[in-house]
């Protein structure tokens, strides 16, 4: 992956900013020994490293804004960082940046239940923001899978999914408002707690923008009371044409389940082998849950199972407890682990329309015999949104070269179906070179202005989302300029 | 003018030397604060693609709403965010369409359970000031591929650039229906009511309160499976609403219908005004306009979110008081329907904040270099066209 050559002008003030950011900030709060450095060096897209120039901790806005005014000032580009989960390098530094990271502003602001929403500094994690509200019976949606670990900020910047949002959306549609600061460390306010936030929707494009608009500190996030039940029924095919076509039965009776997961028939025997749930033995796997009352549950699983039915399914096997929810769950949720146990591997995010799967999965097949590379499918079916996990050997010369030669091409299948690039993880580094797919110059253009009108000197997050081919003037200006 | 093709609105905004007024079915913005060559996107109509297994419709931005709505009611779905229809409110005629309304980012009742105009809204091709064709999101519902000019465009009011099509998630319109009903209950009862029963788990997909009319109505939708919907209105009266009446079916719907609209606002000649602000501010804001002798009646939907507030047609109606209460509690008002003297008074939108109005006109200035789109629209954007 090519990174844009370090601004030398600005890897030379690195005493100077060191200096000026400790004057300006608690003790504790700046990180410049190349040894406590590497602990930003990457994202959990681990195949890229890079140490930055320093790591900053603030602990609130204020901060925050101070930081940014002097690295605006110094011409050091920022990396904004939440929990560093990121799968598609976004948080990756360059030689010549400041770390940004806001893991220490984990605080809760405020909590309304009158009128639904919570008010949380952006280090937060995505699972703490439900804990701070579940005893009183509410939650919060968008559940990534990294959701342990994963930052309210890293959230906002990649628009994150998780696999509940086909009932409940992403991100986007569940944020009310941020607290922004630009790299000219201004403050801004951005909607607010109520659901239509007047004048041009600012907070629509920021939410996505990968960091790369402002630093978001503060977010004011809608929360839902929590549904009386959940349950999970578990169908298996012989085909996936055939669990395609039931997929879109379902959606087409209008029984909207919270989730419709799949896996195709090597993910299924890896998560047996290393988690044991007790699958059957088959092509594709669908899990599908509804929520509700239990009475409310049983008349939504009757429509579906009596619609899997029509379609021969190898096995329908309907939870009728806890226990047994939880067995369902237990093989996709170990699923990236079991890959984990077999491999190195790396996890693709194409969104196809559902009815491009069968023709994807075959083509994907054929790659990976082509390749020479194995390739499992887990998948959230009810919205297209693919993550194909190819396996290789970190140590072996090549195979990671190969595995993202193999990666491009599944991604620019997906949009070649009427898809896209990424549904959930966002672009970083690793689909950077591949938007010109998407989109054309001018559609970029017109992305880059937006960028333009927050962040003038391109300063923040800089070698991200664009093609740097596309990108290099508007990076280079500032570096012509010195 | 009236493009037939995308290609041929971007020649004529190429070609355009002045103001350019963006008109989809002229239903809800009639009123322009700076005059323009109008240019409908009537012409660029049409269904282009509809997967109701992929729950996903693409259409012209000229396609009549009901041409659109008439698609989907063959499959059983719809417009799960319930696209007002404005005409009678405005008293304008012409065929609303699908661009128009999500130039507005207009949305009903359903926003407070299922979201905005703007969360249905996949993708968008639309063609700058500039007359450059620009595409972004697309039709699949999951997408983080750069960054989200979708959301940008909804609501723009045609200020950034003219949509030329729009890809949308539709729904399925689910078995049943029932509306709770309260009659003449004090405004804080009925707004902590509907407060109440959002925050059940019983799934609200409208919430209003209706002191339009000689008795006040407070209503709660309940919408799926017809088991499912029996239930909860059982646990709700249990809960929240003890003694309500139940409406069913089609009269529900009606119920809703008119909400969506206001129409207790049409034919009137009253100002009004469309209020967002949050739930729990809702009393503080009409206890500070019955203090100021500020005459009013009001609609409030979205759990008391939304404030439909038509005032007499004198002095500024009240835009001077409205607008600083609400900058006091959160909150912003936009004046929809107005005689040509108030608008003189009053603009459209709430002033932004300067540091956001200063972003909104930057990122005019990209979009729309020559400052021709519906000039003098959203804050006071000083470029008024080439001419």
């Amino acid at each position: 992956m090519e990174m844009p050559v370090p601004d030398p002008v600005a890897m030379a003030r690195k005493p100077e900013l060191v200096r000026r950011l400790r004057a300006a900030l608690p003790a504790g709060s700046v990180i410049d020994a190349p040894e406590e450095l590497r602990a930003y060096e990457c994202d959990a897209l681990t195949a890229y490293r890079c140490p930055p120039l320093a790591a900053v901790l603030p602990v609130n806005t204020e901060e925050v804004a101070a930081v940014l005014r002097i690295c605006n000032e110094l011409e050091v580009p920022v990396v904004p960082r939440g929990s560093g989960t990121s799968l598609a390098g976004g948080a990756l530094p360059t030689a010549d940046c400041v770390i940004l990271g806001v893991a220490r502003m984990n605080g809760v602001l405020e909590t309304d239940y009158d009128n639904r929403f919570i008010r949380v500094q952006t280090g937060r994690t995505n699972l703490s923001v439900t804990g701070a509200v579940e005893v009183d019976g509410f939650f919060y949606a968008p559940d990534p899978s990294s959701q342990l670990a994963c930052a309210i900020a890293g959230n906002i910047a990649m628009n994150s999914g998780g696999a509940h949002c086909l009932k409940y959306g992403v991100t986007t549609n569940n944020l009310l408002g941020v607290t922004l600061v630009t790299m000219q460390g201004e403050v801004l306010e951005i909607g607010g707690p109520w659901l239509d936030p007047g004048g041009l929707d600012l907070l629509g494009v920021i939410c996505g923008s990968e960091g790369q608009l402002g630093v978001v500190t503060e977010a004011v996030l809608r929360i839902l009371p929590k549904p009386e039940g959940a349950r999970p029924v578990l169908i298996g095919y012989d085909s996936n044409e055939v669990a395609g076509a039931c997929v879109r039965d379902i959606i087409e009776a209008g029984v909207l389940p919270v989730a419709i997961e799949f896996m195709d028939r090597p993910c299924i025997r890896a998560t047996e082998a290393f988690a044991g749930a007790g699958y059957p033995d088959c092509e594709a796997l669908l899990i599908v849950e509804v929520e509700g009352s239990d009475q409310e549950i049983a008349e939504q699983l009757a429509v579906i199972t009596e619609i899997a039915g029509r379609h021969n399914p190898v096995e329908i096997r309907e939870s009728q407890s806890a226990e047994e929810s939880a067995r369902i769950w237990l093989g996709r949720k170990s699923a990236f682990g079991a890959m984990g146990q077999i491999n190195d591997y790396m996890c693709l995010d194409g969104t196809i329309p559902v009815s491009a799967l069968p023709l994807v999965l075959r083509r994907i097949g054929e790659m990976s015999a082509d390749y020479g590379l194995d390739v499992a499918n887990v998948f959230h079916a009810g919205d297209g949104n693919m993550h194909p996990l190819i396996l290789f050997d970190a140590n072996k010369p090549g195979d990671l070269e190969l595995c993202e030669a193999f990666g491009a091409e599944v991604l620019k299948l997906c949009v070649e179906v009427g898809g896209c690039l990424t549904g959930e993880h966002g672009i970083g580094i690793e689909k950077r070179d591949l938007m010109l797919h998407q989109y054309d110059r001018v559609d970029l253009e017109t992305q880059m202005a937006v960028k333009d009108v927050f962040d003038p000197k391109w300063l923040l997050n800089p070698a991200k989302v664009f093609p740097l081919s596309v990108s290099t003037a508007r990076r280079e200006r500032r570096m012509a300029a010195e | 003018m009236k493009p037939a093709s995308e290609t041929e609105l971007a020649e004529m905004i190429q070609a355009a030397t002045g103001p350019l007024s963006v008109i989809g079915g002229g239903t809800r913005l009639r009123w322009r604060p700076v005059t323009g060559a109008p240019l409908s996107s009537a012409g660029l109509s049409g269904v282009r693609l509809y997967e109701p297994g992929a729950l996903t419709l693409v259409a012209g931005a000229g396609t009549p709403v009901d041409e659109i709505v008439g698609v989907l009611v063959e499959k059983g779905q719809r417009l799960a965010f319930e696209p007002p229809d404005m005409r009678g409110l405005m008293g304008h005629d012409g065929t609303p369409t699908i661009g128009g309304v999500v130039a507005a980012n207009a949305s009903g009742p359903r926003r407070v359970q299922l979201g905005a105009c703007r969360d249905f809204l996949l993708g968008v091709r639309f063609v700058d000031g500039a007359g450059r064709i620009v595409k972004n999101g697309g039709r699949v519902m999951k997408n983080v591929t750069g960054y989200d000019l979708v959301k940008l465009m909804a609501g723009s009011f045609g200020t950034l650039g003219v949509l030329s099509e729009v890809s949308l998630k539709v729904l399925a319109v689910p078995q049943a229906e029932a509306t709770l009903i309260a009659r003449d209950l004090p405004l804080d009862q009925a707004l902590g009511a509907l407060r109440a029963a959002l925050a059940t788990p019983f799934d609200i997909s409208g919430a209003c309160h209706d002191a339009t009319g000689a008795e006040a109505q407070t209503r709660l939708r309940i919408e799926g499976m017809a088991g499912s919907v029996r239930y909860r209105s059982e646990r709700l009266r249990a809960a929240v609403c003890a003694g309500w009446d139940l409406v069913e079916g089609a009269d529900s719907a009606e119920l809703w219908r008119a909400t969506r609209d206001a129409s207790a606002f049409v034919g009137s000649n009253e100002a009004v005004w469309k209020i967002s602000t949050m739930p729990g501010r809702a009393e503080d804001l009409m206890a500070t306009l019955t203090a100021q002798d500020l005459a009013h009646r009001a609609l409030f939907d979205w759990g008391g979110g939304l404030i439909w507030l038509a005032v007499p047609q004198t002095g500024d109606s009240g835009a001077a008081l409205i607008r600083a209460t609400l900058a006091r509690l959160g909150g912003h008002a936009t004046l929809l329907r107005a005689d040509g003297r108030l608008r003189q008074a009053a603009p459209m939108f709430q002033p932004r904040d300067p540091a956001l109005a200063l972003l909104e006109t930057g990122l005019r200035d990209r979009f729309d270099p020559r400052g021709i789109l519906n000039p003098g629209l959203m804050g006071a954007r000083q470029k008024v066209g080439t001419a």
